[in-house]
């Protein structure tokens, strides 16, 4: 099989092939719909909402506008509490651009308490906690900005933590 | 009724970081090495399928279009589908229901990803999959999300590192006999398990190298393989395709099994007509899967949405080399993405090549001893999401 391609080192790519250049200037400002306003505008007084199914009897959270699985429209909000458990989490050395970092980014899956059914929640941190603490299934809880600080936006929560025994 | 169809042929460029070709260049290889192959020319295709991943990563947009004088679309109906990385294997069940509903009679089908030409990293591109409202703001990157779904499989059948770091020392072993192969190369077990913590638990070994490359195969319908005096023995028929794609709220279901999965390989089954899908009857059925394995767990984590094994048991079995070339139930014999690399929608590619070659015997080094009747691809990928299954049955396997 006569294979193929030409291998260029990292070198030869950045310093000796030809090559052209481009850095796109480019910017999005995203509506955040119908649910997910409800949901950002709820953060910023400190309310996690969910969303009840009416015809599956399900509390869901993210919020949506329409349910997935029976494709009824939601409208029905439940405010939820801050709290939750540990679904899965990462000790994470990686940052979003591949650099490497010295303190951890903890992230998890919250299973928001009050959800039903099945639970449901959101991607986000941990923080303040003792790593080699840290197991699926343990309680955590929102710690919060300052009602002055926050803009509705996720990172109003700015991190879960460990809910004391 | 749809129409019997035929893999004839496949091709396939070197996998590497940084190739010096273009995508369209890379397409070219390898879409020549399967028409050269099949013994066609492109005059005689009627039908062109062109499979890549993001646009991120080239910073071209609607690189199909850009894509297609390569692929050998130029003038002909031509198509690209995307989804992520089940892409690969998503391409030839296009090329499929092309020819099985009589649009076309041979089809070039072409899957390709330069990964090399974004900056600083991949991980830049891929953060543009995640949902833009409430994930972005947080700075994921893709092996956060690897890392909390291994951690959630393991978690849910206690499941040691060591059995899932076995499949890294397996696939990159195998790679050793692709000619395309950047990792082929022998770990032990403890290198494998004490590499560069990234996200715990996932290590720098359990991870496939992004790459670039492409991967091509020619399709035709039995009359046109009668027509082209084509040998059964170069021949592998399309016996079962499935496909099924689940919520991009990845954080409301429960992680630790790819439901999705399960329903696209019940969907390929029944088309091949098994409709007994225990593990051990489709173990048997089956001669040999290439599962994808952007990272090791992945590999048995889909092993069981495919069916192959129970829940929860398919790292015992790899540990075991159950799943060795050489061993009753070989998996990823090509290498895998683990050990050939991961051009996204070409690594998936690579796999379709493999039960060809395997399936026909010419795989060469790699060729799995014994008389094959059936191998199974798979790949996975949108956000976590959407899983794809194609089988192919040798020539002459009724
Ligand atoms: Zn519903």
């Amino acid at each position: 099989m006569n294979v193929r391609g030409t291998r260029l080192t990292n070198d030869e790519f950045h310093n000796v092939a030809i090559s052209v250049d481009h850095a796109p200037e480019i910017q999005y400002k995203w509506a955040t719909g119908v649910a997910i306003t409800k949901f950002l505008a709820g953060l910023k007084e400190g309310k996690i909402y969910g969303v009840h199914c009416d015809d599956c009897e399900r509390t869901v959270t993210p919020p949506r506008m329409f349910c997935e699985e029976c494709f009824s429209p939601m409208n029905n909000y439940v405010e939820l509490p801050d709290t939750g458990i540990i679904n899965t989490f990462s000790v994470a050395y990686i940052r979003t651009d591949a650099v490497r970092i010295e303190k951890p980014q903890i992230p998890v899956v919250i299973d928001i308490d009050g959800t039903t059914l099945t639970p449901s929640g959101f991607l986000h941190l941990l923080d303040d906690v003792k790593i080699e603490d840290l197991k699926i299934g343990m309680k955590i809880k929102a710690v919060w900005k300052n009602p002055e600080d926050r803009t509705g936006d996720i990172t109003d929560i700015k991190y879960f933590t460990g809910v004391e025994a | 009724m749809t129409k019997k169809v035929g893999l004839v042929s496949a091709g396939i460029t070197r996998f590497q970081r940084r190739a010096k070709e273009t995508g369209k260049e890379l397409s070219y290889y390898s879409a020549k090495m399967a028409l050269d192959a099949a013994g066609i020319t492109r005059k005689d295709v009627d039908g062109v399928i062109i499979g890549s991943a993001p646009d991120a990563f080239d910073g071209v947009h609607q690189k199909h279009e850009y894509l297609t004088d390569g692929s050998g679309g130029y003038n002909l109906p031509t198509m690209r589908g995307y989804v992520g990385g089940g892409t690969g294997v998503f391409s030839p069940i296009q090329g499929w229901y092309c020819i099985a509903s009589g649009v076309h009679n041979i089809v070039l089908i072409t899957t390709e990803e330069k990964m090399s030409s974004v900056l600083p990293s991949t991980q830049a591109a891929f953060m543009t999959i995640f949902d833009n409202l409430i994930e972005r703001p947080l700075g994921p990157n893709l092996i956060w999300i690897f890392a909390l779904e291994m951690r959630r499989y393991m978690e849910a059948h206690g499941i040691p590192k060591e059995h899932i770091a076995s499949v890294s020392v397996k696939n990159k072993e195998n790679a050793i006999d692709h000619p395309s192969a950047m990792l082929g190369k022998k770990w032990t077990l403890d290198e494998v398990l004490n590499s560069e913590m990234l996200a715990d638990p996932v290590r720098l070994l359990d991870i496939s190298p992004v790459a670039d490359g492409a991967a091509s195969f020619v399709m035709m319908s039995e009359e046109k393989i009668k027509e082209f005096g084509i040998s059964l023995d170069d021949v592998a028929w399309v016996d079962g395709v499935g496909w099924n794609v689940d919520t991009t709220m990845w954080t409301n279901r429960d992680l630790y099994y790819p439901k999705y999965l399960e329903k696209a390989a019940h969907q390929a089954y029944n088309m091949a007509g098994q409709k007994n899908h225990s593990p051990e009857v489709l173990r048997k059925w089956l001669s040999f899967a290439e599962p994808y394995d952007p990272f090791n767990y992945k590999e048995l984590h889909h092993l069981e949405g495919l069916q192959l094994f129970g829940k929860g048991k398919a790292p015992q079995a790899a540990f075991d080399g159950i799943t060795a070339r050489d061993g009753d139930f070989p998996t990823c014999p090509s290498g895998g993405l683990l050990g050939v690399g991961n051009p996204i929608a070409a690594a998936a590619g690579m796999k379709i090549c493999e039960i060809y070659w395997q399936l026909t015997g010419k795989a060469g080094k790699r060729q799995i001893s014994g008389d094959l009747t059936r191998g199974l691809a798979q790949a996975w990928g949108d956000l976590m999401q959407v899983g794809t299954v194609f089988i192919a049955r040798g020539g002459r396997v009724e």
